[in-house]
């Protein structure tokens, strides 16, 4: 397989590298968001590194779908903050945050079924988002070759000119995996990229992030403990909105608050 | 899109050129193709709507607005020309006596075809983005634009002196001196429309091959994901409704030129809703098919309603119905699966 798609630094980026070396990725800072007097995230505070994949975990209704849905823009918290390279990320839309370098992968796969993989990937590019960009917008060699690596990358390779409809359910985890990877954030967001998934495909799929970690950091929402060993550096659990433990994956299970809310009482 | 769909888009095309441009004026006689040509002017309105609603799921059913502007704009042009140096006879009947300050720039011909194109842009355009950016959208789109093209043809009516109310606007037979009303002019009037609307159909098909054409179906079926792959999907909504309205428009100023009159019951929600029922017959999807079903039912309509004048409204919901349930891609997506099973 070939190595990660990495684009080589601006030259800005290694500038600034030096500014923000002691700053984290990603930092929250007692988030909050109810709805309706329900508090689906309570004062939860937690810093993601550079180049870190972590994994969140936490029973259902914990709010770790809600959490990724408030750094990428989809819902609006109530109180707190959320600062992706010092820049405050809750006062901007959807689009602004994807094009700072945020990428979101939603929990059922979602994809243009009606295009082909190449397609879907094309529509990726974070060039040409306008509208003229976009009806003038030619497919030049680079962004072929571009679009081959990444499906190599995500194993769609021979499938570019398939309707991603046609796709096996494995397969369109990727195709979303490969279209993150298209837009090239430094920061992604990944809700169960695994469920679904045949054991192979798991062991695939955990070899693929590991790779895409090399030079991006990642938040995984994942309930496979045994997926979760096989990735993570740094696992946080969230319960009823709250940070509950924070550490390795062996620190985390051994954790008594971790292990009754997992077993009940 | 497989070898089969690409040379039948293409055939399309071309058997739409011949039809027009050869077998109708060669077969019809004068009367006829006048009649083709009142059906076309909608076939500009059905092209926009596949565009808007076939690909990228924006439902208007207030079409009639803008073909209104562009029907109204050109007949208050011909209008001022027919009775200029006098006030526009329905004026005077309405004991209106000066002519209003709106109607004074449709003294020029170059301001009315500008209106033409650029008032449906402007209407459409802060419109739908403002809808769009609140997320409205699906039904709830359709009934604000229905509730708009009832409201603009309740004004019209209303103001008689103004707009000519419900007769709407008529008796005029010259364009800068030119008689409209003749079967020469008729025809030229005829051929120039059929130029515009083929030329109408291959900027269309260009725009849906581009990358913009892939990016309304995406925005149709997962505009949350186009949103977090970065696009701003209000202003692609809002872009290709916009042109919808002005091919709209177009269709408007071409139906007054070749029917000689426009009247408030084609800007009604009834209009539009028609409208969007010649782009589902013919198939939502495609922009041949677009201009078949507006053919097609506007010759049905013809026919049905001098034959059953009470009934006419049943058969066409009967057929919208039939084609939803049955066709669901109309008569060309129909046509394109036999087309697909053969080969």
């Amino acid at each position: 397989m070939n190595d990660i798609v990495l684009d080589a630094p601006s030259p800005l980026a290694v500038a600034s590298d030096f500014a923000r070396a002691r700053e984290s990725i990603l930092t929250i800072s007692h988030l909050t968001v109810s709805f309706d007097g329900f508090k689906a995230v309570d004062d939860l505070s937690m810093t993601i590194e550079e180049n870190e994949l972590r994994v969140v975990i936490g029973p259902n209704g914990a709010g770790k779908t809600t959490l990724l849905d408030m750094i990428c823009g989809k819902t609006r918290p109530t109180a707190g903050s959320i600062r992706f390279r010092g820049e405050e990320l809750t006062r901007l839309s959807e689009y602004h945050i994807v094009r700072r370098g945020v990428g979101r992968k939603f929990q059922n796969p979602s994809i243009y079924e009606d295009l082909t993989v190449s397609e879907n990937l094309e529509i990726s590019i974070p060039q040409a988002r306008g509208v003229w960009g976009s009806v003038f917008f030619r497919k030049t060699k680079a962004i072929r070759e571009r679009i081959e690596r990444v499906a190599e990358e995500v194993m769609l390779a021979d499938h570019l000119r398939m309707k991603s409809g046609k796709l096996s359910h494995g397969q369109k985890q990727w195709l979303e995996i490969g279209m993150l990877l298209m837009q090239d954030p430094q920061l992604l967001l990944l809700d169960e990229p695994v469920a679904g998934l045949s054991p192979r495909e798991r062991e695939q799929t955990a070899i693929l992030l590991k790779k895409i970690a090399a030079g991006k950091s990642l938040v995984v929402i994942e309930h496979d403990m045994d997926f979760v060993r096989s990735i993570a550096n740094k696992v946080t659990v969230l319960h009823q909105g709250r940070l509950l433990s924070e550490g390795t994956v062996d620190e985390v299970q051994a954790d008594p608050r971790v292990v009754e809310v997992y077993l009940g009482h | 899109m497989t070898l089969v769909q690409k040379h039948g888009e293409a055939a399309g095309h071309a058997a739409t050129a011949i039809a027009l441009l050869g077998i109708i004026p060669l077969a019809l006689d004068a009367f006829w193709i006048n009649l083709v040509g009142k059906y076309l002017a909608f076939a500009f309105v059905a092209i926009g709507i596949v565009l808007s609603w076939g690909y990228c799921g924006i439902l208007s059913l207030g079409q009639g607005i803008f073909f209104g502007i562009g029907g109204y704009a050109m007949a208050m042009f011909l209008k001022l020309e027919a009775s200029a140096p006098e006030l526009p006879d329905f004026m005077v009947w309405s004991s209106v006596e000066q002519l209003p300050l709106w109607w004074e720039p449709f003294k020029s011909l170059g301001f009315t075809l500008f209106t033409i194109l650029a008032l449906p842009i402007a209407v459409a355009f802060p419109f739908s983005y403002a809808i769009f950016r609140k997320r409205v959208s699906g039904v709830y789109f359709a009934i604000v634009t229905i509730s708009l093209a009832l409201t603009v043809n309740v004004l019209l009516v209303g103001s008689q002196g103004e707009t000519g109310g419900a007769n709407g606007i008529t008796d005029f037979r010259t364009l800068l001196g030119w008689d409209i009303l003749g079967d020469g002019s008729k025809r030229t009037l005829y051929f120039v429309e059929a130029l515009l609307l083929l030329a109408v159909m291959a900027l269309a098909a260009a725009l849906v091959h581009t990358r913009f054409g892939k990016l309304l179906i995406a925005v149709r079926d997962r505009e949350d994901r186009v949103r977090f792959s970065g696009y701003d999907t209000a202003m692609i909504k809002a872009f290709v409704f916009s042109v919808a309205a002005v091919l709209s428009s177009i269709g408007g100023s071409l139906y007054t030129l070749q029917v000689g009159l426009i009247t408030p019951g084609l800007i009604g929600a009834v209009a539009s809703v028609e409208m969007v029922i010649f782009a589902a017959v013919g198939g939502r999807l495609s922009i041949v098919g677009a201009v078949l079903g507006a053919l097609l039912i506007g010759f049905m309509k013809s026919y049905l309603s001098e034959q059953f004048p009470e009934f006419w409204l049943f058969f066409l919901g009967g057929l919208f119905i039939f084609v939803v349930v049955v066709m669901p891609n109309g008569l060309a997506g129909t046509l394109q699966r036999l087309v697909r099973f053969k080969a």
